[in-house]
């Protein structure tokens, strides 16, 4: 196996996110943080103050929300981790970006390269992507600590801003670089390439949908 | 006799952290050859990590997803079964273990109002857990199974009508999987749930309950669906994709296909995948508090395929 592994800092320099390459396996140590729509909706729409220093602390945003709890005496118990798709925070990213210096978007499924010229290469960001879906429990082994939990009142366990410790965790697949190339789009035009066999023979439907289309490159995000 | 409540409390609290935690037997042994087959470089490397992450989840008695799905539940009651404090007690049963399992395992808390986004971080709300029910002639058991399946991506539902034929059958099938697929939204290589048939709202329970209450390796009593079920998994395999998204050849770990009768001018159809993570688990208990773990839910019996008015009891007695 060809796939190169490398250790990334969730701080990392200009040079450390130039190097990556897509497909690369990456682990991460240093602090993470999660924030999904109800982080993002708080912050940037609800204009309340970001409990951190970012990205001095952490310039690594995971789309996530962790199978955790807090206990009765206020500890944490923090069971896997698996990512959600991120293509629905599109609508955000670009803010929060700016707002809190973000280069590191982990998370599920990646965005399109559009995405990723307009605003990830400006702000230096790439994506990193979990593995699977989802290897929940390595990259629970991951997480060294849980240094906090912000919001958790106001949003509930699953969308709280859970701040994580990270120790080699991972691991992550590189699904941008700083061209603004996606990982993804690059399978998805060789598999389309072979479909019309598989297609062959098939029958479309008698009764179409509104907006139907038959182009075999389109995809749903 | 009946069966007591206590009982019932106990296995339901087993079967939520065992769903969680353990990747059934049958999904780990197809996923493994899977794994032997597939030569893309990228979704190799993702199968070998699932592999070890199954791993890590038993040793370390945590969730093998940090997306433990919405968890539900399916109840099958022997003719003769009655409950301690009767269904009542068993839905609350149901209910309270789902929470506790929230906290004790953990679980992540998914379950929210679908306006209010309302949180009561326990996974139980209106409507949910979902509890289905499902009878058998004879016994006075109970099987309990609980299925954690991941909520957003995979499934479609479309009405066809009897003029699309098996070849508009294979399109829309197609078109699932690689909808969903790239990018590997489905989390897949998946259990590919078919349901043909029924109304609109049973076709999708039929697929969904062939996804997730049938296992790999399982075959549908009617010869002629057992072999649509082996070239939709073989169809489903040579489109090119792999785990992620990523150009490989194991899409579906296996196909399973449930049918009911449905309006004579329609042929309704609807696609599921059970995920790399399929949560299930399934236990029976008698009265004597007798319990027995398994991993097959084996739900589809005779009795729930039947297509006759009556069932002949004492003619299945005496056999």
């Amino acid at each position: 196996m060809k796939l190169r592994e490398i250790r990334l800092s969730t701080t990392p320099s200009a040079e450390d996110i130039a190097q990556l390459r897509l497909g690369d396996i990456v682990y991460l140590d240093g602090l993470m943080y999660t924030a999904r729509e109800g982080v993002y909706m708080r912050a940037l729409e609800g204009k309340a103050n970001i409990p951190m220093e970012l990205p001095s602390e952490s310039a690594a945003n995971f789309h996530c929300s962790p199978a955790a709890t807090i206990r009765s005496d206020g500890s944490f118990d923090m069971g896997a981790v698996t990512a959600t798709a991120s293509f629905r925070f599109a609508k955000w990213l670009p803010e929060w970006m700016a707002k809190t210096g973000a280069r590191l978007i982990v998370g599920k499924g990646g965005m399109t390269s559009r995405d990723y010229k307009e605003y990830f290469v400006p702000n230096g960001a790439v994506y990193l992507s979990t593995v699977g879906y989802g290897t929940g429990a390595l990259l629970g082994r991951g997480v060294e600590n849980v240094e906090a939990v912000h919001w958790n009142e106001e949003l509930g366990l699953a969308q709280a801003m859970w701040v994580l410790k990270c120790n080699k965790m991972g691991p992550f697949i590189v699904a941008s670089d700083l061209n603004g190339d996606c990982l993804f789009e690059r399978e998805n035009a060789k598999i389309a390439e072979g479909l019309h066999r598989v297609y062959e023979g098939t029958r479309p439907a008698t009764l179409k949908r509104y907006g139907e289309t038959d182009d075999r490159s389109d995809e749903v995000i | 006799m009946v069966i007591k409540i206590q009982d019932l409390r106990n296995v339901a609290g087993d079967l939520m952290a065992k769903a969680a935690i353990e990747i059934p037997q049958d999904y780990l042994d197809g996923l493994k050859k899977a794994a032997a087959s597939e030569e893309g470089e990228l979704s190799s490397f993702v199968l070998q990590a699932m592999l070890d992450n199954y791993e890590a989840a038993k040793e370390d008695r945590r969730a093998m997803c940090g997306d433990t799905g919405v968890p539900r539940w399916f109840v099958k009651l022997g003719n003769e079964a009655r409950v301690e404090g009767g269904m009542v007690a068993l839905e609350e049963a149901l209910r309270r273990a789902t929470a506790e399992a929230t906290t004790g395992v953990p679980l992540r808390p998914n379950r929210v109002h679908p306006l209010w986004r309302t949180d009561h971080d326990n996974n139980v709300g209106i409507g949910a857990p979902e509890i289905e029910y499902g009878f058998e002639p004879e016994g006075d058991w109970i099987d309990l199974i609980t299925v954690h399946k991941g909520g957003l991506f995979g499934t479609d539902y479309r009405m066809l009508f009897p003029s699309d034929g098996i070849q508009g059958i294979k399109r829309f099938y197609l078109d699932s999987l690689v909808a969903f697929g790239k990018r590997g939204l489905a989390c897949q290589p998946a259990i590919i749930g078919i349901g043909l048939g029924g109304s609109k709202d049973i076709c999708m329970t039929l697929g969904k309950r062939a996804s997730t209450l049938r296992i790999v390796g399982s075959r549908n009593s009617d010869p002629r669906i057992a072999e649509l079920e082996d070239e939709f998994m073989e169809l489903g395999n040579s489109i090119g994709m792999g785990a992620m998204g990523f150009v490989g050849k194991n899409m579906v770990i296996d196909c399973n296909i449930e049918v009911g009768y449905c309006h004579t001018g329609g042929m309704p159809m609807s696609v599921h995948a059970f995920c790399l993570s399929s949560r299930r688990a399934v236990a029976r208990i008698w009265p004597d508090g007798r319990v027995e773990h398994r991993t097959d839910p084996d739900w589809f019996t005779p009795y729930q395929r039947r297509d006759t008015v009556d069932w002949p009891l004492q003619q299945e007695a005496a056999e």
